[in-house]
C-alpha cells in the first residue's frame, strides 16, 4: 500500500482538480477520485508501463468524469458532444494589450478562482478539449482519441476554448487606459 | 497578404509551432504588420501561459479521508496485489 499511498498523494490533487472542471460537481468530482484510484489500484497490473503513469490515470479519471457529466446531463436536451454552431464563437472583441505580469495583481487563490471561472464559463465540449490538451498537456491526438473525436473537431473546439478564455482574462488583465486605443 | 480570418484559423497551429517552415513565415509576416493579430497572438499565448502555470490545490481533507478509507477498505478486501497471487498459488 505504501507504494502506492505515494502515488495517490502525488497526483490526486491534479484528479480532483480535473474532475471538479470537468464535472462542475463537488460530490460528482470526489466519486470520480475514488473510482479513479480504486480502478487503478484494481488494474495495476493492466498498467504496462508503456504510457506515463500519469496519463493512464489521466484516462480512467476522464471517462469517470464524462460519465457522471452524461448521467447528470441526461434529462437535458441539449446534446453534450456537439457544441451548437452560433457562428460566433470565434469572434474577437476585446483586443487590448495586458499589463506586465497581470498575475501578480491578484493572490493566488484570486487568481485561481478567477481561472476556475473563466474555464466553467466555456461550454463543456469546449471545456474538456481545453483541460486535456492545455492543462493536462496531452497531444491532440491522445485528446482526440480519449474523447473519441476527430483530429479536426478536436482542433477547431480548441481554437474556440481558446479564443474564449483569452477574450474572458482580457477583461480582467488589460492594460488600463488602453480602452481608447480599441481597434474595433 | 493573408486575411486576418485565415491568420485566426491558423492561430493554434501557430502557437503550437506545428506549421510547415513556409506557412509559419507567412503567418509571422502577417502577425508583424497587423497590429490586431498581435495582440490576439500574444494575448492568446499570455492565457495559456497563465493557465499552464496555475497549480491544483491540495485536495480537501475530508475528501483525501475518504479517499484514503476507500483504498484501504479494497485494499483489505482483496489483499495486497503481490501477496495475492502468491497465496493463489
Ligand atoms: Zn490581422
Amino acid at each position: 500500500m505504501s507504494a502506492f499511498s505515494d502515488l495517490v498523494t502525488h497526483y490526486d490533487r491534479r484528479i480532483f482538480r480535473m474532475a471538479k472542471q470537468i464535472t462542475q460537481n463537488d460530490d460528482d468530482a470526489e466519486d470520480v477520485l475514488q473510482e479513479t484510484f480504486l480502478k487503478a489500484y484494481s488494474h495495476l497490473d493492466d498498467f504496462q508501463g508503456n504510457s506515463k503513469f500519469y496519463t493512464w490515470l489521466v484516462r480512467i479519471a476522464v471517462n469517470e468524469a464524462l460519465m457522471k457529466l452524461r448521467k447528470r446531463r441526461s434529462d437535458k436536451t441539449v446534446p453534450l458532444d456537439e457544441p451548437i454552431d452560433t457562428g460566433e464563437d470565434e469572434v474577437v472583441r476585446e483586443i487590448a494589450v495586458w499589463d506586465e505580469n497581470p498575475e501578480q495583481q491578484y493572490s493566488r487563490e484570486e487568481l485561481g478562482a478567477l481561472l476556475d471561472e473563466a474555464i466553467q464559463s466555456l461550454k463543456p465540449a469546449y471545456r474538456t478539449v481545453f483541460i486535456l490538451r492545455d492543462i493536462e498537456e496531452m497531444s491532440i491526438e491522445e485528446t482526440a482519441d480519449l474523447l473519441k473525436l476527430s483530429i479536426s473537431a478536436v482542433k477547431s473546439r480548441l481554437l474556440r476554448a481558446r479564443l474564449q478564455l483569452r477574450e474572458k482574462l482580457t477583461r480582467l488583465f488589460k492594460r488600463k487606459g488602453d480602452d481608447a486605443f480599441a481597434y474595433l | 497578404m493573408l486575411t486576418c480570418k485565415q491568420f485566426l484559423s491558423e492561430l493554434n497551429d501557430y502557437l503550437d509551432d506545428t506549421l510547415d517552415p513556409q506557412t509559419r513565415s507567412e503567418l509571422t509576416r502577417h502577425v508583424n504588420e497587423c497590429p490586431n493579430c498581435w495582440v490576439v497572438c500574444n494575448t492568446t499565448e499570455k492565457t495559456l501561459k497563465v493557465f499552464k502555470g496555475m497549480e491544483a490545490k491540495a485536495v480537501p481533507p475530508d475528501i483525501e479521508h475518504r479517499l484514503m478509507a476507500a483504498l484501504e477498505k479494497r485494499i483489505a478486501d482483496r489483499g495486497p496485489i503481490c501477496g495475492q497471487k502468491k497465496a493463489e498459488a
